[in-house]
């Protein structure tokens, strides 16, 4: 163990980091732990310097070229501090990644881009979430060597969503109908990962906002598979997952009586736990459904 | 429903412009329903989004309009991903967004006003910012 921690010393990595406006408001218990674990396991988190929205969707309209403006404009930004950009939140995350794949590959719109954006871009900026920063260049074992608390026994039900995943070809992430990069995850912190049918569905995205009705219809769906599966807790990476999932159980319980409700923790607050990291700093308030009392029934807090 | 076919109608400029906006071929679709089948939220849809493009290709541009499908739909990619004939029907789903929502009349799915106060304190703008680029021109 002694020695993994000093070899992840010495290695000094340091790694550019997007926020997103949501990290920096509804979702700080995402970005406090994600920044708090990433003290604890040897890797700096720069924040990127004067970062904007990523705008939260990647155009689907071909000729939508402006929309590409303000996640490329933060590329080309993030090219001048350094190499390797990562974000906490799925969406940025392949918004991000999408708009660096087509600055990459289609030559005229990267042109048009860079006119606009007045700036010389190339798409050599590499883009990786955070768990694939654990995975690949922290390491699922070395993570397992700096572990504070024991989580064992817990039930967990990773739920992907759809932006990491999505489209397969261009997010280059994991398999897109059995990904297994989160079940890894939870394995290396001592979780049981809880294997169901509804990990890659969506949660309705911003159908809460435009038919709320609907995304509860969702994440019921999603919630009551997990349930079934022996989930004790749901775990998701982005705030828009983590919003339908858990603040829209509202809306959930007066529809359906007999729900129980079901506690869903950001991959970063449950790493923090593992990591022995002090409670108050991975912001519990924040999660609708309160997370700690099955944390204290574990005995973790 | 009596519907007419003919070499027009099958090219028409509704279609042609949802193909031009999605850089999508409607024709590639064999209707076999996969997308539908897959799709999330299809159990709130009027007409599957197999069916959107079917009846696109067959002229029904006003029963198409009318429909909330591609007003349902989240842009989960969930179809795309699994097309045999690797059309990606989320951009299908934009271009009939943006038919309307970039006619002049501006007439916007979503209005600001309309949301409660309360809501607006309860949701993070990762929703909001993504449900406005989705439903507002
Ligand atoms: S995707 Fe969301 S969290 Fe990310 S920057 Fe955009 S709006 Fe903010
Ligand atoms: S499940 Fe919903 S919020 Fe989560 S990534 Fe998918 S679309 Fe986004
Ligand atoms: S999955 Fe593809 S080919 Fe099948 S009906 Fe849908 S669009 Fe057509
Ligand atoms: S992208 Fe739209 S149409 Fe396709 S599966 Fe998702 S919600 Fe359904």
């Amino acid at each position: 163990m002694d020695r993994d921690r000093s070899s992840l010393r010495e290695r000094h990595m340091e790694f550019l980091y997007f926020p997103g406006c949501t990290l920096n408001t509804k979702a700080q218990n995402l970005d406090e732990a994600g920044r708090g674990c990433a003290k604890v396991l040897g890797f700096e988190l720069k924040e990127l310097s004067n970062w904007t929205c990523c705008g939260a969707t990647f155009p689907l309209a071909k000729d939508d070229i402006m929309a590409l403006a303000p996640p490329a404009r933060l590329l080309a930004r993030a090219k001048e501090e350094g190499s390797t950009l990562t974000t906490l939140c799925s969406v940025c995350f392949n918004v991000i990644k999408r708009t660096n794949q087509l600055i990459k590959g289609d030559e005229e719109k990267r042109e048009k881009i860079n006119t606009f954006i007045e700036m010389n871009y190339q798409g050599d900026v590499q883009v990786l979430h955070y768990l694939e920063i654990l995975k690949r260049e922290v390491g699922f074992d070395t993570m397992k060597g700096a572990l504070k608390r024991n989580l064992q026994g817990m039930k967990v039900a990773p739920f992907y969503g759809c932006m990491l995943l999505r489209p397969f070809e261009e997010m280059e992430f994991d398999d897109k109908e059995a990904p297994k990069i989160f079940e890894e995850f939870l394995d290396a912190i001592n979780c049981e990962p809880v294997d169901f049918p509804y990990k890659i569905e969506c949660c309705g995205a911003f159908q809460s906002v435009g038919a709320p009705e609907v995304a509860v219809e969702c994440a019921y769906a999603i919630l009551n598979s997990a349930l079934r599966n022996g989930a004790e807790a749901v775990t998701t990476t982005c705030p828009l997952c983590q919003f339908n999932i858990d603040n829209m159980q509202r809306e959930i319980h007066q529809r359906y009586n007999g729900f129980p409700g079901i506690p869903i923790i950001y991959f970063t607050q449950l790493l923090g736990v593992a990591l022995g990291l002090p409670v108050e700093t991975l912001e519990f308030h924040r999660n609708d459904v309160d997370p700690r009392p099955l944390l204290k029934k574990k005995g973790l807090l | 429903m009596k519907i007419e076919i003919s070499r027009g109608k099958v090219h028409n400029a509704f279609a042609q412009k949802v193909e031009e906006i999605s850089g999508q071929n409607l024709f590639a679709c064999y209707q076999c329903g996969n997308c539908t089948a897959g799709c999330p939220v299809s159990f709130a849809m009027d007409l599957g989004p197999h069916q959107v493009i079917r009846y696109s290709l067959l002229g029904l541009e006003e029963e198409v309009l009318e429909c909330n499908t591609f007003w349902m739909c989240a842009s989960c990619l969930q179809c795309t991903s699994r097309c045999p004939k690797g059309l990606d029907i989320a951009r299908i789903m934009e271009a009939i967004r943006l038919v309307i929502l970039r006619r002049k009349e501006r007439l916007d799915r979503l209005e600001v006003a309309e949301l409660s106060d309360e809501f607006l304190e309860r949701i993070p703008q990762i929703a909001l910012i993504s449900g406005f680029r989705k439903f507002t021109s």
